[in-house]
């Protein structure tokens, strides 16, 4: 969606590191760069660096090492007041002793901003985040959701250069939540305004952001758009956390094909897949990516296996088949596509289990 | 919590000695305070009571209510001092890393601990015209004098000729300094734990948007730590307004505050009804103070953590 | 990539300091260390010149322990402080149970003027002292109190008033353990067949124990440091130790007084170093 060349990034953050004193290390070595326009999301397990290294974007903490340029300018000890950044607060932090209007202009007026102007621009804000007649309510007379809207509008009336959401949607309920994450994009793309979020919620990075950095015990692991993070994930660790996936253990030597591995892995033999890793590697199979059958498959080139259905969960509108093959568990989703099914599986039943070999991939750590 | 009815022996078990002890050993006494007041005195120990309002209407006297204005000013003095010394303590504390923090609160709470009387002396040992601070005082006078020699101006007893010691014992200064002494503690506790409660995003947004330090703290940190900040001055203005042990023993003739008043009419002039009446006086504006931070501390659910 | 560095050059800082990072700032750590200098160094010289060998106690003139000699052989002084003693043990022990007792009541039963009775409970504690006093001395003359009962009962008034003023004090720090107890434990025992008292004696008082030691000693250090209460409960054959010191320094700053005085800091510091231990446990401060 965005190429690395065209212009120079609104962010660059280059070899940063942050120790806590006690030796703590929440971000090693973190190079990473955000376009402008992008809604770029840092994505990972709690305790993985990704609120540090937000809150360095916005000046709360200060890297021990590397550098943060926002928009060309050396920004890594500037004091938060003077960075043309903004931040959405997780706990929103909607000052309670002053109303909505109050709230977000305070940036404004901070700046000395004329009275006539901050009226305007207040009054633009709220009307954008859908708050407009809201603005004389103080912030304990609002829920959830508007408490977060004010927050937004507070900081994007500012009109900065990139906006910061911490974990923005995580005190929202879950239909909220959803209803949010649109608004969200939808915001996104009226102000144009780089937004850079920091979720451990995967949904909700793949559904909003353009390209998302998936960071594990401070590091980042892998920056891709939602679809390769998804079909083409670089490691086990990502592609473990990123949806649902079976591992099989395996070894894998080289072969004929460019970026093609020959793999051996049981129950299913050996075959040519995607990867680069040689030596011990992880076949790993999306389950909707494997087919489940009671009869053997004709395909013969695919890999398959005989096993035991142990388990079925129900989700509605997908189930996912548990099956036993040779002590192996594979999961497999099924897509619940017609109101009733000609052929259910129950616990007990024997299947024939197979995938295209193309859909799989030769995993490392 | 259960009804007392569903649980009536386990209740009167509890219920009947504390009671018993807090109404015949507390109230039974304040309430034969509050009575004497309304009374007169008979001979040298009788007291008649009469229900006259006479002794409350001596403590109008202008001797008094100077006494009392004094008082108050004292306090009030000492409110202010402790406040501008405990904010930046309050603030230093909180924001200190927790292992500092802990030993920081434990060295502002120890004197709590000591003997005020102890304390107090502590303070007349250093005070005193022959005590530490005149010591190091006449040091330096000294090392200035010498110097002025040295540079050719010692013939002129700049300094004057010999070194008078200050004399900061038994004045209003030297109650001043004591109820700060004494009372500082109560001013940090309840701003640490105000600031302790406040939600840092707040300061942090108000960073974000461009406030400076300054900014923040008059805009965000003294509005909302304002139940705290009225709490203490509270709870160091009510001991403060009573003391009797720190102006009785710094204090000079002119030092004297309502306590030192009240303690004269029960031990040497032997006035009990207007002991009484003084007493009671003191004990309403103390519920006023009380009543005041009540009030306030009901607004603090605002100021608490954001939702 | 339009931006090239220097491989040579590394930004490293050392713990740099956030904008939060207030304790960092010079002018608040010294506006800390004026503040504990100013609450300490008085305290601090009285100890240290209790060991100066010197009467004139104001230049160094090297160790001694003769004023602890002296102080221990003053009798009065040592009567005073058996006395105190003698009253802080047993108002801590009326103290503890008074408090434990009515913080289970305000804790665990609903009745008829709660509040008020809670209000009550909380006024020996905001009350000026010196209108305790002067009301206790005003009760204790009304009923005849004797004042010639032989000892220890001749400490009795005093004990008294100390316990109506220090039992709602352990009170509080009772009620504040109490609060943290998970009632299920007690349904569940109940449940299991236990009886009321059962539950109170294999239940909720182990779980309060942290908090009875904590007001114990509370207790027992505000019976010990009392001056103004006692000042006017006493007769003229019951001095306390404060009392005693009280007339020692209305006459003169004497080491024999500093000296007396250090065992007192001594005593109240072991006490709460213990209080503090016992406290950390479930990270709750005994005031405030």
């Amino acid at each position: 969606m965005t190429s690395s060349t065209q212009s120079d990034p609104i962010i660059k953050i280059d070899q940063v590191s942050k120790t806590y004193p006690g030796d703590v290390q929440a971000v090693k070595n973190v190079s990473l760069e955000v376009h402008q326009g992008e809604f770029f999301a840092l994505l990972g397990p709690s305790g993985c660096g990704k609120t540090t290294l937000l809150r360095m974007l916005a000046g709360f903490e200060i890297p021990n090492e590397g550098t943060i340029m926002i928009d060309g300018e050396d920004m890594t000890d500037v004091q938060p007041n003077a960075r043309c950044v903004n931040m959405v607060f997780q706990s929103y932090a909607v000052f309670p002793h002053m109303t909505v209007a109050e709230n977000v202009g305070y940036g404004l007026k901070v700046d000395r901003v004329k009275k006539k102007e901050i009226q305007e621009r207040v009054a633009e804000a709220l009307e954008l985040v859908r708050l407009g007649d809201l603005g004389a309510r103080m912030p304990d007379e609002l829920s959830g959701g508007q408490r977060q809207r004010v927050a937004l509008a507070r900081a994007l009336v500012k009109r900065p250069k990139v906006l910061l959401l911490d974990e923005p949607l995580s005190a929202l309920d879950a239909k909220l939540r959803e209803a949010m994450q649109m608004e969200l994009v939808r915001l996104q793309k009226t102000v144009g305004i780089t937004f850079i979020i920091v979720t451990h919620d995967q949904s909700e990075a793949l559904s909003m952001a353009n390209r998302i950095a998936v960071m594990e015990g401070g590091t980042v692991r892998q920056i891709a758009t939602p679809e390769e993070l998804y079909e083409d994930p670089n490691s086990r660790f990502v592609a473990d956390f990123i949806g649902q996936i079976n591992l099989f253990d395996g070894t894998a030597v080289a072969s004929q094909t460019e970026e093609k591995v020959c793999a051996t892995v049981e129950p299913f033999g050996t075959m040519e897949i995607w990867g680069e890793t040689l030596g011990p590697v992880s076949l790993a199979i999306r389950p909707e990516k494997i087919n489940i059958d009671i009869e053997k498959p004709t395909t013969s080139e695919h890999p398959m296996a005989q096993g035991t259905v142990t388990d079925i969960a129900y989700y509605g509108g997908y189930s996912n088949v548990f099956v036993d093959v040779a002590g192996t568990r594979i999961m497999a989703e099924v897509s619940n596509d017609t109101r009733i099914r000609s052929s259910t599986f129950e616990r007990g039943t024997k299947v024939w289990i197979s995938f295209n070999a193309e859909d799989a991939l030769a995993l490392g750590d | 919590m259960d009804s007392w009815r569903q649980h009536r022996s386990a209740f009167w078990a509890a219920f009947t000695a504390p009671t018993f002890w807090l109404v015949v050993f507390f109230l039974i006494p304040l309430s034969l305070l509050w009575l004497f007041s309304f009374g007169e005195k008979e001979g040298i120990t009788g007291i008649n009571i009469t229900w006259t309002l006479k002794q409350y209407a001596r403590a109008l006297d202008p001797l008094y209510l100077g006494i009392f204005a004094k008082s108050l000013w004292m306090a009030f003095l000492t409110t202010l001092i402790c406040l501008i010394i405990a904010f930046p303590v309050a603030i230093a504390i909180v924001f200190a890393p927790p292992k500092a923090r802990l030993w920081l609160l434990l060295l502002i709470i120890l004197p709590f601990w000591t003997n005020l009387l102890i304390r107090t002396y502590a303070l007349i040992a250093v005070l005193r015209t022959r005590g530490q601070v005149n010591f190091g005082l006449e040091w330096m006078w000294e090392h200035a004098n010498s110097f002025l020699t040295l540079v050719g101006l010692g013939s002129y007893n700049l300094l004057g000729a010999d070194f008078e010691p200050l004399g900061m014992l038994y004045n209003n200064s030297a109650v001043l300094i004591g109820l700060v002494y004494v009372h500082l503690p109560f001013m940090v506790l309840p701003l640490y734990a105000a600031l302790d409660r406040l939600d840092r995003s707040y300061m942090e947004a108000s960073f974000d948007l461009g406030a400076g330090h300054i900014r923040t703290f008059r805009s965000i940190i003294i509005p909302l730590a304002l139940p705290g900040i009225a709490s203490g001055i509270v709870i160091t203005f009510i001991p403060a307004m009573g003391s009797y042990l720190t102006p009785d023993l710094l204090g000079g003739t002119d030092s004297q505050m309502i306590a030192n008043v009240i303690e004269r009419q029960f031990k040497s002039a032997n006035d009990w009804p207007f002991g009484a009446a003084l007493s009671f006086i003191l004990m309403y504006v103390t519920f006023f103070g009380l009543a005041l931070r009540a009030v306030l501390s009901k607004r603090e659910k605002m100021g608490g953590k954001a939702a | 990539m339009s931006w090239i560095k220097n491989p040579f050059k590394r930004d490293t800082r050392k713990n740099p300091a956030g904008p939060l990072d207030y304790y960092r700032k010079l002018w608040l750590r010294l506006a800390v260390i004026g503040t504990l200098f100013f609450l300490y160094a008085p305290i601090v010289n009285l100890i240290a010149f209790s060991f100066n060998d010197s009467r004139r106690n104001i230049v160094w003139r090297g160790f001694t322990l003769k004023y602890y000699e002296k102080a221990w052989a003053n009798d009065s002084l040592m009567v005073a402080f058996g006395n105190s003693l003698t009253i802080a043990l047993i108002t801590t022990v009326f103290a503890v149970i008074l408090g434990a007792l009515s913080a289970y009541v305000m804790w665990r039963f609903k009745f008829p003027f709660r509040a008020v009775y809670e209000g009550g409970m909380a006024l020996p504690i905001v009350i000026p002292e010196i209108c305790m006093g002067v009301a206790m001395m005003v009760f204790f003359a009304r009923v005849g109190w004797p004042t010639d009962l032989p000892y220890p009962l001749n400490l009795s008034a005093i004990t008294i008033a100390h316990i109506a003023f220090s039992f709602p004090f352990a009170a509080i720090v009772i009620r504040a353990r109490l609060e943290t107890f998970n009632t299920e434990l007690s349904e569940s025992a109940q449940d299991l067949g236990a009886s009321e008292l059962q539950v109170f004696r294999n239940i909720i008082i182990p779980h309060m124990k942290p908090g009875l030691i904590a007001g114990a000693l509370l207790s027992f250090t505000l019976s010990l440091d009392d001056f103004v209460i006692t000042f006017f409960t006493s007769g003229p054959n019951t001095l306390t130790f404060p009392v005693k010191i009280y007339s020692m320094v209305r006459f003169s700053v004497t080491p024999e007084v500093n000296a007396a005085s250090t065992v007192l800091i001594g005593l109240t510091l072991i006490l709460t170093a213990l209080a503090l231990k016992l406290q950390n446990r479930d990270k709750e401060l005994p005031i405030v």
